[in-house]
């Protein structure tokens, strides 16, 4: 057998056109419809191959995500190629997605016929003719790169559960990634996929998937938070001759990589999702509206796409059910306000995204006027975990408000970056510290910035708050996508609000005065805050300063009580957040005129150490205010009435001579 | 005229706009204004609108490229890592600001929201490939790569962008 789509014998007569509403459990547990043997054993034999149980052959596999692409895992795939001819030996070479564990990419796995898989990290061009002449000619084990085994630590390798980075996490969204091969639909199906779907399609009827997801607890993963079950119910109770279902892909959020990561290393469950959401709602047309900086996930979608087709997974008369539905991709196009709900409509209709009042919600009239159900790529990968293994058992996971896990895009400042799935409930303190062991490099930890652009900065006295939609809103961040961007004491809290201003700005789309105006007038304020005004400074532009940040927390108020959608009404929460955990930083900004942190770079004054400097004329030629002089081999001066203070200066010497203050 | 690329979308149906743009920008590397007319003839759209959904995302430009795209991130975790030096650095070196092209039609500079790489901060993206923990001190090894490349090759990687 090579795939599932052959028949086992001439009993079976499942076509694409005639299916049988057996064909997936068939599948893990034929054949179902004759007691045969030999057919038995055809499917046993198959599926131990596709779980790796039982090879022939060493299989190596690579994490191909984007960040693993952009780690050089291309150039390790290929050398392992070469060194494999080089020695004569066949192998196989799988692909996979990402395991979760960006900081230590590439990752390359290691399974020999007959022993457990072994996982290696941080493998480069360097390391491949040790690694396959100790791993996969002796057999043995290489040490240097070795981060687990998946087995139950026979040999002595520990668990890679027990690697502290996955110790305290839970998986449930990223159970298969970084594990099976994304692009194959049959390994998806024999590590238990599309068994919700059979399960959903066959005994259970929509009402019934609807109060299922509504019993579970599950919320939007979105950001907002808005009970998935009690969305669904609402469209599904809607009459109507045609509803749409979305899945927003659209992630904008900078910062924030988990959907990207599940779409690229498990397209199938966010697709098994999809169609039991159709089921759910009564909708036969499904959109996923993924980001054009995707290229990957969307090449990934639509191989899927393809093989649920030719499976039967998707179009007419789905597994003998009569339900017919079909997905389409839409390419987003770059702008960050697409994320939300309506604009994304008025996106995929082929209009500006601009958003439009609420209501009447999507779930009365939404794509082309019809009730239209959008969530969440994370959200939609819950859902057939949920149909699996039920509701009691996700809504035993989680705190009283918040059920099940949330996987959380960890970047920033710190050790161990990458993708973290934990309990809702979890105190942000044991993410940062225990998940991904801290701020690198011995620096301070100040802050963790959670939610994008529309969350807020949290200082180390708030870090024992638990994670769930309510705490975190209290403390002033949000869930948001769940983006967290570590910060240590080299980043100043002035420069990361005037950064999301800017942001906002740009993206605002321009449609509702208080956004498209306000967040103008309050980025004007704080890029006030770090300017020098130099000697002869107009005394006027001092008092502006000063009226500016009186009117600061006035101006964000109106901008979040009056926006027309979450883009303006989070749009000053990043100040807000600021000014109510980092008042102090924005105080020595504007009356000692410091910045501590030494970025705000107007509030710097540079200059070379004339003992260190060789005088080798390098930063000279980088300085784009030509502020740098001196002779050749003499130590050189910077003309502080003329530096720019780009600190480009600073970056290019080799010698450390340039000093800030 | 770029008829291949409309007849694969029906007359008359605006929801595969932004569809069609892309696909134009893909095979032209930005959208000339022939384009822009030809687009609406088909899909049955005043230029003013189209136009108006051209401008509004930022994916698409309405000028001409350079041979390479180098895209600097400006997400949050590349910004905390000092994204805003290595803009600076690729500024100077080539003698353009963000969104302009250099002189001789090699490089064009852009910046980007977010790549999602955020693992890797701070990301700069060439054509299709990505450059993760850049460096100010990298950025001249990185340039010199497609400064040398020959012309024709270029071409064909600039096509296969997007």
């Amino acid at each position: 057998m090579k795939s599932f789509i052959e028949t086992c014998c001439d009993q079976c007569w499942h076509t694409l056109e005639n299916p049988c509403e057996l064909f997936v459990a068939c599948c893990t547990e034929g054949p179902l419809c004759h007691q045969n043997e030999s057919c038995k054993n055809k499917f046993k034999n198959y599926i131990d191959q596709l779980t790796y149980k039982s090879q022939d052959l060493p299989v190596i596999f690579i994490g191909m995500g984007t960040c693993g692409l952009a780690s050089g895992a291309d150039k390790v795939k290929t050398s392992i190629e070469t060194e494999l001819n080089r020695l004569n030996i066949k192998a196989s070479i799988v692909p996979t997605g990402c395991i979760g564990y960006c900081a230590k990419e590439p990752i390359v796995d290691i399974k020999l016929p007959g022993k457990e898989r072994i996982s290696y990290c941080e493998v480069n061009v360097k390391d491949i003719p040790q690694l396959i002449d100790t791993a996969i000619v002796k057999g043995g084990i290489y040490e240097k790169k070795l981060l687990g085994g998946f087995g139950k630590g026979k040999d002595g390798i520990r668990n890679i559960n027990e690697v502290p980075f996955f110790r305290l996490q839970k998986k449930v969204v990223l159970e298969n990634c970084g594990i099976i091969n994304p692009n194959s639909i049959d390994e998806y199906i024999a590590s238990g996929g599309f068994k919700a779907l059979d399960k959903t399609l066959r005994i259970m009827s929509s009402e019934q998937v609807v109060q299922e997801i509504k019993d579970s607890g599950l919320r939007g993963r979105g950001g907002g938070g808005f009970p998935t079950g009690t969305k669904w119910e609402l469209a599904h109770k809607k009459q109507a001759e045609q509803k749409f279902l979305i899945c927003n892909a659209d992630e904008g959020d900078p910062g924030a990589f988990m959907d990207r990561s599940v779409l690229e290393s498990d397209p199938y469950r966010v697709v098994e999702g999809m169609i039991i959401g159709g089921y759910a709602i009564g909708a036969s047309i499904a959109y996923i509206y993924c980001r054009a900086e995707y290229p990957l996930a969307i090449t990934r979608l639509l191989n899927t796409l393809q093989k649920c087709r030719e499976y039967g997974l998707l179009g007419k008369n789905i597994l003998g059910s009569g339900f017919d539905f079909e997905i389409k991709i839409k390419k987003g196009a770059g702008a960050f306000v697409c994320g939300e709900e309506t604009a994304l409509i008025a996106s995929i209709e082929g209009r500006r995204g601009m958003p439009r009042p609420r209501p009447p919600y999507p779930a009365d009239s939404g794509l082309w006027g019809k009730p239209t159900i959008i969530n969440n790529v994370e959200t939609f990968a819950n859902i057939a975990t949920i149909i699996n293994r039920g509701s009691a058992w996700f809504s035993s996971i989680g705190t009283k408000s918040s059920k099940g896990t949330k996987v959380f895009a960890i970047s920033g400042k710190i050790l161990n970056s990458g993708l973290v799935e934990v309990p809702m409930g979890v105190r942000l303190r044991d993410i940062v510290f225990e998940i991904c062991g801290g701020v690198p490099d011995g620096k301070k930890f100040k802050a963790v910035q959670i939610g994008g652009p529309s969350g807020g900065c949290l200082p180390e006295s708030v870090m024992d708050t638990e994670v769930d939609y309510e705490s975190l809103k209290s403390v002033g961040a949000m869930m948001g996508s769940g983006g967290f961007v570590v910060m240590d004491e080299d980043t100043c809290m002035v420069d990361v609000a005037k950064y999301f201003l800017t942001f906002i700005k740009n993206e605002s789309c321009g449609k509702c005065v208080p956004c498209r105006e306000g967040t103008k007038r309050m980025l004007e304020i704080i890029e006030r805050i770090p300017v020098s005004y130099g000697h002869n400074s107009i005394s006027i532009n001092q008092l502006q300063r000063f009226k500016g940040i009186m009117h600061l927390n006035r101006l964000a108020n109106v901008i979040r009580d009056t926006s027309l959608c979450g883009l303006g009404q989070s749009a000053s929460n990043p100040v807000l957040s600021g000014l109510r955990y980092f008042r102090e930083e924005y105080e020595e900004h504007l009356f000692e005129r410091k910045c501590k942190a030494k970025v705000c770079k107007d509030l710097l004054v540079y200059e070379i150490d004339p003992e260190l400097c060789s005088g080798c004329g390098l930063c000279v030629k980088k300085c784009p205010a030509d502020a740098i002089v001196g002779e050749k081999k003499q130590p050189h001066q910077i003309i502080e009435a003329k530096c720019s203070k780009c600190g480009m200066c600073f970056e290019t010497c080799r010698l450390g001579a340039i000093a800030v203050n | 005229m770029q008829n291949h690329i409309l007849e694969k979308y029906p007359v008359n149906e605006r929801s595969n706009l932004i569809a069609i743009l892309q696909d134009f920008q893909q095979e032209l590397g930005y959208l000339p204004e022939s384009a822009l007319r030809d687009i609406s003839e088909h899909v049955k759209v005043p230029l003013s609108s189209i136009y108006g959904v051209a401008t509004f995302y930022n994916q698409f430009r309405l000028a001409p490229v350079g041979k390479n795209i180098i895209r600097v991130c400006r997400g949050t975790a590349c910004h905390v890592k000092n994204s805003a030096n290595i803009l600076v650095a690729l500024e100077t070196e080539l003698g353009v600001k963000a969104g302009q092209t250099t002189r001789d039609k090699n490089f064009t500079l852009e910046t980007v929201a977010c790549i999602g790489a955020c693992s890797i901060a701070p990301v700069v993206n060439v054509n299709e490939e990505y450059y993760g923990r850049v460096s100010v001190k990298e950025i001249p090894k990185i340039l010199s790569k497609y400064k040398k490349e020959l012309p024709k090759i270029k071409n064909e990687e600039t096509a296969s962008v997007e």
